[in-house]
């Protein structure tokens, strides 16, 4: 026997094992009962390790989940600053289109209320030179614009147009040393010439000293000089220097004193009047006064001075009258002609022309539309 | 000794010699491919086809080159298993005693440093243990469950992928100069 298990330990063994085994499997299938002994040791032995296991587990990933979670936070945090400082930007950026767009609808307001015929311009460089008060527009002969033509805002005259090419054209700035405008004072109605000293002022001289002018009085432009039309406010006077026998006022121009980024160049100027000695000057939208009266027909000087400005409009008007005075009905009476001269004219705005205008008129080429002042 | 013998014998007893491991690692390598096992398929779900008990078994019967002692190991770690199984002790038990067994007698004959052979071996030892559990569930235990052979084939496969890198890594374990 023993020779027997030393030739075969190997197999002798492996029997052993298994029928060890099986006798084991057979006792707990016949009895229906576990060796619960040997299963406590083995679950004791393996479930503190797969404790610690989970502990670490659990903790490690708790510790890199922080970890990447501050990572993240501070990625997140940059991120965040970044998209802060473009907000911030974007925020002035639309602060400033905001108030582009509101000086944009100002303009567009008062050209629209202005019996003028404007041209909305933007300001796109400045004259060369350290001392140059000249800048270029964006509207040049081919939208009307021409040498001479007037550049003003709501609040008062800025300059006038020097040079005129297809696609800009340049204005030079009522501080500018050769500049000269035709102005008068609002209460002493007292008249001067407005000229740029190369300064922030304009001086207006020559004023007589009989008369008073106080400080704060607004001038307005004349129209004399035939380049901006009557009753466009200039500014309040500043400083008023008495001499021996001439005084000199400065006047602070308030048009030029914002800063400009966009300016109405008169294609077309009609008079308007300058404001009564009570009337305070208004420094947001100017609205022309009615054009003046002639008197001899009240009624019609009334409705034509509550008409809308412009020339045609007034001169639909004045055909209506016409046609209700004399029972002619447009486009209905045959053979029949309206005899405008038998009515008496109306009150017709006067139209004034830069300097070379009436020779320009003829060679102009019809004024385009006014265009939104604002462009991107 | 002849000049034959002289050629012969370095490579036969590289070829036979056994290895020897500190008998802390064959305890807790083992160990930890149980709770491996245990544990990992928890999060991974797609690691319970690792059968990493068996492959532990595999690899130190295979290194011993003792079927005793391959059948006592894969004894040991089969138990282990069933204790923390729903089974009766015993069924992983038979099966790797088994494998252990036979493992080491496969290593008596064969290179077993071999990559290749210990890719077929490891593959071959989980068909052999999948099929013979199988068997004693149903034979034993009158379990009604069927034995999917393309499934065991391809865990078989993936088994045998691991092993190869495993076995290596274990293989720094050995003890030197024996």
């Amino acid at each position: 026997m023993e020779a027997f298990l030393s030739r075969y330990r190997n197999l002798s063994v492996l029997l052993a094992l298994v029928v060890g085994q099986l006798l084991l499997l057979a006792y707990q299938v016949r009895t229906n009962q576990d060796v619960r002994l040997i299963r406590v040791w083995f679950v004791s032995a393996v479930t503190p390790l797969a404790q610690l296991m989970e502990g670490t587990r659990s903790n490690t990933t708790g510790f890199v989940s922080t970890w990447l979670m501050l990572h993240d936070v501070q990625r997140e945090n940059e991120r965040l600053k970044q998209e802060n400082g473009k907000l911030k930007i974007e925020n002035n950026y639309l602060r400033t289109e905001l108030a582009v767009a509101e000086r944009a609808k100002a303009l567009a307001i008062f050209q629209k209320t202005s019996p003028s015929k404007t041209v909305a311009a933007r300001i796109i460089g400045t004259g060369t030179g350290i001392n140059a008060r000249t800048v270029y527009v964006d509207r040049g002969t081919r939208d009307g614009v021409e040498r001479g033509m007037a550049a003003i805002l709501p609040d008062g005259i800025v300059g006038k147009v020097v040079s005129s090419f297809p696609t800009a054209s340049l204005v030079m700035l009522a501080t500018e040393p050769s500049f000269a405008a035709s102005v008068v004072s609002q209460k002493s109605r007292m008249h001067g010439m407005a000229r740029g000293r190369g300064s922030a002022m304009l001086v207006v001289d020559n004023l007589s000293n009989l008369q008073k002018v106080e400080e704060g009085e607004w001038f307005f432009t004349t129209g004399e000089d035939r380049i901006f039309p009557r009753g466009m406010p200039v500014g309040p006077a500043h400083l008023i220097q008495e001499g021996n026998v001439v005084r000199e006022v400065q006047v602070r121009p308030v048009a030029l004193h914002q800063g400009l980024e966009e300016v109405l160049i008169v294609v077309e100027g009609v008079h308007g009047e300058i404001p009564g000695p009570d009337e305070p000057p208004s420094t947001e939208v100017s609205l022309l006064p009615p054009p003046p009266k002639t008197g001899t027909d009240d009624q019609t000087s009334t409705e034509n001075s509550l008409a809308p400005g412009t020339e045609a409009d007034q001169a639909i008007q004045k055909y209506k009258k016409l046609g209700e005075q004399q029972n002619f009905v447009f486009g209905t009476t045959m053979g029949r002609s309206l005899d405008a001269n038998k009515a008496p004219p109306a009150p017709k705005p006067e139209a004034v022309k830069p300097a070379e205008a009436p020779k320009a008129e003829e060679q102009k080429p019809p004024s385009p539309p006014p265009t939104p002042p604002v462009k991107q | 000794m002849n000049e034959f013998d002289d050629h012969l014998t370095p490579a036969m007893t590289s070829r036979t010699r056994e290895s020897r491991f500190r008998i802390v690692w064959v305890i807790l390598v083992p160990l930890a491919a149980i709770l491996f096992q245990v544990y990992l398929p928890r999060f991974m779900e797609t690691l319970s086809y690792l059968e990493l008990p068996l492959l532990t078994t595999v690899y130190f019967a295979l290194m011993r080159r003792q079927p005793v002692a391959g059948g006592l190991i894969g004894a040991s770690i089969g138990l282990v298993q069933d204790a923390l199984s729903q089974h009766p002790l015993g069924l992983f038990g038979i099966v790797k005693t088994l494998v252990g067994y036979f493992s080491a007698s496969v290593s008596q004959r064969f290179d077993v440093q071999n990559h290749g052979l210990r890719f077929i071996l490891s593959f071959f030892f989980f068909v052999f243990h999948q099929f013979f559990f199988w068997l004693l569930s149903r034979a034993l235990l009158g379990y009604t469950i069927d034995f999917n052979a393309s499934q065991t084939m391809i865990f078989a496969f993936l088994n045998a992928v691991v092993a190869v890198p495993l076995f290596v890594v274990l293989d720094k374990l050995k003890e030197e100069g024996r």
